[in-house]
């Protein structure tokens, strides 16, 4: 059926126009995007460049921050040609790497095993919740006094808040399996560990990455803070020093910054889960 | 390949004798104190290995918490089942269920979802998944081995957990309820393939449903429950040769008999449901519905 399909002339014209269809979407998408972008510079230029208000007065315009962060020459010492720019976002994304890395190890067989046990959940999860909602800028002195060096304590800071949202995200996705796949499964004569390791963890899997995702966000956050707190390198040490130093320019290019190398490493995430979770993705209508 | 099916399918029918099971005494209920409700009282019958027994009651008498206590999900208030001599005590892969909702793995292509009970017990070889090769095309979703279960409609879901249900050949294959919600045209389809599937393994089965013509379509023995708390009010047997098919059924002497038979045992029980002047209502209505009948 579907070969009869394929070689007619109206099935060919239907598919052309179709991909033509989704060419034409996704260029609107493009130009919704850049759109959106030129809207929020000319807003910028506009305050701070043409309109001067006072609020903004202390601000560079973003052709000050664009001519200086092309510059081969830069006024106030960074740009896309000062290696020191990349040794910061370099160690930033080591410190954030090192942190959900470590958060993703230790949270997500935390959380499935909080979701899958309840022996397990009433013993973790009472004092679980009760460590969760400390902000991680309140454990600052505890890092400090724990840790030593610069490196750890920053990384400690990250991890924390990482690892409690991958945690409870990953348990939530244990939890929300539908308990009929359990018992058929078990019916068939899974085990204990088969029950865990093809049914469980597969099925928690779109939770656990919608977790990652929230916990990439925190380690971001909790990152610069950490950076803004101690450090010598990094983009929170940048922005922070950007602002004690009064070199404006490049706080911008550190937030700037920070934005787009966040993003990028969202999009890694996204596209492992993509990888991994296939059948949610070419799933149609899904189970009634 | 074909031959290879042929035996297979040879040995599954030696295997007929398998399946035997009594229900003795059985009681069972929910809640506790105030609460409490019996759903299950003294209930007791047998399934003849090899047969076809469609369980038939109104809805919501307990016909799935029996299911559940024969799968092993629940445990017995009282009373005793047996399989084969043997008491059930939990799950096991001596009875496979299918139920109304879909239960397969989504994250698993259907070939896997298949095989899935043999994989679990490490059973799996070249001819085991012939056997789910063959048995896939045979329902119609050769196609679809590599695709996953969203991809598939509903009843093609509810063919592709019957074929996991029978490559781990059950002595007792327990059906509830497998076909509502399907489409007419589905369902009839559905009623069909499965009748044909029953022929060629004739495993015991237990197949509970609500529809009156399902069960005369299907069934070697019918077993009518009444109203909850729950025990067998009649057992006919349908001693007519299969394939049956509806229009066949109206025509049929002896299939009129037999609708006539249980359409009056389940309405003695669904009546129970009425009360006062609504029951007599209700009375009307069915003497005109058993003239359409006659
Ligand atoms: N887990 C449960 N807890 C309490 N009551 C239940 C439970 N399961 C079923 N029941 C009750 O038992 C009765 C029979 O249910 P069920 O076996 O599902 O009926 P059927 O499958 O025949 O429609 C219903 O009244 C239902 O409310
Ligand atoms: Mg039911």
């Amino acid at each position: 059926m579907g070969d009869v399909m394929q070689n007619h002339p109206a099935a060919t014209a239907a598919r052309k126009s179709r991909t033509l269809r989704a060419q034409a979407a996704a260029g609107a998408r493009i130009a919704q995007l850049l759109l959106g972008f030129a809207c929020a510079f000319l807003f910028w230029y506009l305050t701070v460049d043409v309109w001067q208000l006072p609020r903004f007065a202390n601000l560079p315009g973003p052709s000050e921050v664009f001519s200086e962060w092309f510059s081969p020459d830069p006024i106030y010492g960074l740009s896309f040609y000062t290696p020191d720019y990349y040794w910061h976002i370099l160690h930033s994304l080591a410190r954030v790497g090192v942190a959900f890395v470590l958060a993703t190890l230790l949270g997500v067989p935390l959380g499935l095993l909080m979701g899958w046990s309840q022996r397990v959940r009433e013993y973790v999860f009472p004092l679980f919740e009760l460590l969760r909602p400390i902000p991680p800028l309140a454990w600052v002195p505890l890092a400090i006094l724990m840790f030593h060096g610069t490196e750890t304590p920053v990384i400690f800071l990250t991890f924390l808040a990482a690892f409690f949202a991958t945690a409870l995200n990953s348990m939530l996705g244990a939890r929300s399996i539908d308990p009929s796949l359990i018992r058929a499964a078990r019916c068939l004569g899974a085990g204990e560990w088969r029950l865990f390791s093809r049914i469980v963890v597969p099925g928690a899997l779109p939770q656990v990455f919608s977790g990652l995702q929230i916990s990439l966000g925190v380690a971001w956050f909790s990152l610069v803070a950490a950076e803004m707190v101690s450090g010598e390198y990094g983009l929170g040490y940048l922005i922070n020093t950007g602002y004690s130093m009064a070199t404006y320019p490049t706080i911008f290019i550190g937030m700037i910054t920070l934005g787009v190398v966040g993003y990028l490493t969202s999009v890694v995430i996204r596209l492992i889960e993509h990888a991994l979770l296939r059948w949610g993705n070419d799933e149609q209508g899904g189970r009634s | 390949m074909t031959n290879h099916v042929e035996t297979q399918d040879a040995s599954v029918a030696g295997e007929a004798t398998r399946g035997f099971t009594e229900i003795l005494a059985l009681y069972h209920g929910f809640g506790r104190g105030a609460q409490r409700i019996e759903v299950i009282e003294n209930c007791e019958f047998k399934l003849k290995p090899g047969k076809l027994t469609v369980m038939i009651g109104p809805s919501g008498c307990g016909k799935s918490t029996l299911a559940k206590l024969l799968a092993g999900y629940l445990h017995p208030d009282e009373g005793s089942l047996l399989i084969d001599g043997r008491h059930i005590a939990g799950p096991g892969k001596d009875r496979l269920m299918v139920f109304q909702e879909s239960a397969l793995f989504p994250w698993m292509v259907n070939e896997e979802n298949a095989l899935y009970g043999l994989l679990a017990s490490g059973q799996v070889g070249a001819g085991a998944r012939q056997r789910v090769t063959a048995l896939m095309d045979r329902v119609g979703l050769g196609r679809f081995r590599h695709k996953y279960p969203g991809a598939l409609s509903g009843g093609m879901q509810r063919r592709l957990e019957m074929v996991r249900a029978l490559v781990n050949e059950p002595a007792l294959f327990i059906l509830d309820e497998p076909f509502r919600g399907l489409d007419a045209m589905t369902r009839t389809l559905m009623q069909e393939h499965f009748a044909q599937m029953f022929e060629e393994g004739r495993r015991t089965a237990l197949f509970i449903t609500t529809d009156i013509d399902e069960a005369l379509l299907l069934a070697d023995e019918i077993l009518v429950m009444s109203s909850r708390p729950m025990k067998v009010t009649r057992r006919i047997t349908v001693d007519v040769p299969r394939p049956r098919t509806v229009a066949g059924m109206i025509k049929d002497e002896r299939m009129k008999h037999i609708k006539v038979a249980v359409t009056k045992a389940l309405y003695s029980e669904a009546i129970k449901a009425f009360d006062g002047s609504s029951r007599a209502v209700a009375a009307a209505g069915f003497e005109k519905f058993l003239d359409t009948t006659q």
